[in-house]
């Protein structure tokens, strides 16, 4: 075991990576000599050289359309793409390209591409440098959506994404980069959780509370502060966002009969209906109550003094929490 | 501080617009820079760069790229004719564009890649795939007609302009194996307006990747004519780049041919990208779904007619023996054999089976689409007879 912050694991997974595999190279912008904007790549072009740690020009849809080509090669390219909001000019190649190959060749050309998005608010930036498009691409058929929240587990999935023969949105939480975490980086991979797999993190007996990426720590910190009002939260890390491993919710909300969902992008078309609506297809007999959100608003990312009225805080998740069990809540009004 | 504009009428007076430097390179219009080795009428000319790079074709080997050019025509008319007959969803015909396919895909080695537009049906004859191939896409039983790795050619791309990055990486690829095999990629004039195609060369310039850009400018993205996608030449972008650029008479075989090979030895030596754009012209409609009457000046296809890639190569051959009218009669009775082929293969391709839309989605179980075809094969079974 070592202690790592999230950026470190994921550096250290992107090595042992490279080391396992010499067709895995790394492809975005600032990455090589620089380290990236987060240093999450830092070093491993002095170690791996240019070749296989290239900065690229500053084009995102030329650096995920290069990759095609490469994968096209028997590559097994890694893309960072520099910020959430710059994901978009490289949509088209994404969900037309990358996400389609496979299907289009009847099999014949793989695209183990991974791409790495850092994602979500809470870091105080200027605009399109704080968003979660994570939504769009579990819309899109032929893509594995991910995210990690703990730094063993950035370790562990940047390893079985670049393994895996199908294209992986590999989301980091951003504002937990710098969280430090006890990694093992020795174990066997084989023996590692699949990455499509959602995670029981805090056992509970009230309310299901499902997070992904960077909500994860705050809902644990949710289900500390709701444990002193005498409320059992049991928090599920959906980790993966493509496919959704619904059995795990199926099963905890089987236990407490009371789902809550939170994330940071926006409500409308987000991974909060698509999860309240497979576990009410699975569970509707067996629902206390409705699925509740907390979001972020339909809303673009506000300005950074504004931003935490978006992101949801414990205060807002523990007023989900009072919903799903009918207690006095924002809605219902408080009683003093 | 001040909001004032710091400008005056003097300053005006003093620089005004014709100052400023001409934009430089050709107008689309002028086409005195165009290489050609077999005129419209079908003389073969002498150019002191470009003639040694073709020095070495037999009289038999230019008989057989003038078969290919009459095969590639044929199988182009029948599935126009399938298209019409209600067997193929669409066709996207090639007319006219022959000798710019042939001539380029003739000059490529096996180990060799191509990455092209749904247009490049003589290329993908010329790489080895079958005619019958050609037509799944088109039929809908299939999204790639074959296997690319078979033939060295990707699945024809449909987003325009989206096939020139994957060319450049699969050129990064290439350099990093340490081979001297080179890819080509194909696109239209249309597709320059596209920024993947920006990028590619921005790529394909910073890191010398070994990638032939080929352009067919066939005058036309649909509707819209050339002018509306550049106001220059549009192999004069490429210099701005970094990437030396070449212009060819897309109708003389020979010309391609030889561009070709100096843009591929490039390549294979290390020299990095080259763009090759081939003045050629779209002879039919954009695909069978398209009216060009509704836009095009009747005229301008008469021009076109008579600087035909195939009669002028015929013209060349009979002048000089070796299209004796046996030999005519042979090939176009090759190129029917080949149609035949098409159709009666065209007409044999199955109906894929229904639950085959869920395969290939991904390379490693999905869950979630494994759910779905449970539910839609208990869904069909609803429909079948009960065991008697």
């Amino acid at each position: 075991m070592t202690t790592l912050t999230m950026a470190k694991a994921i550096n250290a997974g992107l090595k042992q990576a490279m080391t396992d595999d010499d067709r895995v190279v790394l492809m975005g912008e600032d990455i090589g000599t620089l380290g990236g904007v987060y240093r999450v790549t830092d070093g491993l072009q002095r170690e791996f050289g240019q070749r296989r740690v290239m900065d690229t020009p500053l084009a995102e849809s030329g650096i995920l359309g290069a990759a095609v080509g490469l994968a096209y090669r028997g590559y097994r390219p890694v893309c960072e793409i520099q910020f959430d909001g710059f994901i978009y000019p490289a949509f088209d190649q994404i969900v037309s390209q990358v996400a389609r190959m496979h299907s289009r060749t009847a099999g014949n050309v793989r695209m183990p591409i991974t791409i790495r998005v850092p994602f979500g608010g809470g870091i105080g930036s200027a605009e399109h440098h704080s968003d979660s498009p994570e939504a769009y691409f579990a819309h899109a058929a032929g893509l594995r959506v991910v995210a990690v929240s703990t730094p063993q587990d950035a370790f562990t999935v940047i390893r079985q994404a670049t393994a895996s023969d199908d294209p992986v949105l590999y989301f980091e939480p951003k504002r937990r980069y710098h969280v430090k975490g006890e990694v093992d980086t020795d174990a066997a991979l084989s023996a590692a959780t699949p990455m499509d797999r959602a995670r029981v993190v805090v056992p509970g007996t009230d309310v299901t509370l499902v997070a992904y990426g960077p909500m994860v720590a705050t809902a644990c910190d949710a289900a500390i502060a709701a444990s002193d009002e005498g409320v059992s939260i049991e928090v599920v890390d959906l980790r993966s966002l493509s496919p959704i491993d619904v059995d795990t919710l199926v099963a905890s909300v089987a236990r407490t009969r009371r789902l809550v969902v939170a994330h940071e992008a926006a409500q409308s078309g987000g991974l909060g209906a698509e999860v309240a609506a497979l576990v009410t297809e699975r569970c509707f007999d067996t629902l206390a109550h409705a699925p509740v959100r907390v979001t972020g608003f339909d809303i673009p990312y506000p300005v950074a003094k504004l931003e935490m009225q978006h992101v949801p805080d414990l205060d807002r998740i523990l007023d989900g929490v009072d919903r799903a069990l009918g207690r006095a809540n924002s809605l219902t009004g408080v009683v003093a | 501080m001040s909001t004032e504009t710091v400008w005056s009428g003097t300053a005006k007076e003093r620089l005004g617009a014709a100052d400023l430097p001409e934009h430089t390179g050709r107008a689309a219009s002028d086409t005195s820079d165009v290489v050609q080795l077999i005129t419209a009428s079908g003389t073969r000319i002498d150019d002191p760069q470009y003639s040694p790079w073709v020095a070495d074709v037999t009289s038999e080997q230019l008989l057989s790229l003038f078969e290919d050019m009459v095969v590639v025509r044929r199988i182009d008319t029948e599935a126009t004719a399938l298209q019409r007959q209600g067997q193929l969803g669409l066709w996207p015909p090639l007319l006219g564009q022959e000798a710019a396919q042939v001539g380029s895909a003739r000059a490529l080695r096996d180990d060799d890649f191509v990455f092209s537009t749904y247009r490049e049906n003589a290329v993908a004859y010329c790489r080895g795939v079958a005619p019958t191939d050609l037509m799944r896409v088109w039929r809908g039983t299939a999204a790639s007609g074959w296997n690319p790795y078979d033939v060295g050619m990707a699945t024809p791309q449909v987003i325009i302009g989206a096939q020139t990055l994957h060319a450049v990486g699969y050129g990064l690829g290439l350099q990093n194996d340490g081979v001297d095999s080179a890819v080509v990629s194909y696109f239209g004039d249309g597709a320059t307006s596209q920024g993947d195609v920006s990028e590619a060369l921005v790529f394909a310039a910073t890191y010398r990747t070994p990638v032939v850009f080929f352009c067919q400018n066939n005058q036309w993205a649909i509707s819209e004519p050339v002018t509306l996608q550049a106001q220059r030449a549009i192999a004069d972008r490429a210099p701005g780049f970094g990437i030396p650029a070449v212009r060819v008479d897309g109708n003389d075989v020979l010309g391609v041919l030889a561009v070709t090979r100096v843009a591929l030895e490039r390549a294979r030596r290390g020299e990095g990208p080259t763009f090759i754009e081939a003045v050629t012209y779209r002879m039919g409609p954009h695909t069978t779904a398209d009216d060009p009457t509704r836009y095009r000046d009747p005229d301008e296809l008469t021009l076109w007619a008579a600087k035909d890639p195939i009669d002028r190569l015929a013209e060349l051959l009979r002048a000089s023996g070796d299209l004796t009218s046996e030999r005519e009669r042979a090939v176009g009775e090759s190129a029917d054999r080949v149609a035949a082929e098409v159709r009666a293969g065209c007409m044999g391709l199955a109906d894929p089976e229904p639950l085959a839309v869920f395969d290939h989605v991904y390379a490693e179980p999905h869950s979630g689409l494994a759910a779905q075809r449970d539910a839609y094969e208990r869904y069909l079974a609803m429909f079948e007879a009960p065991a008697s």
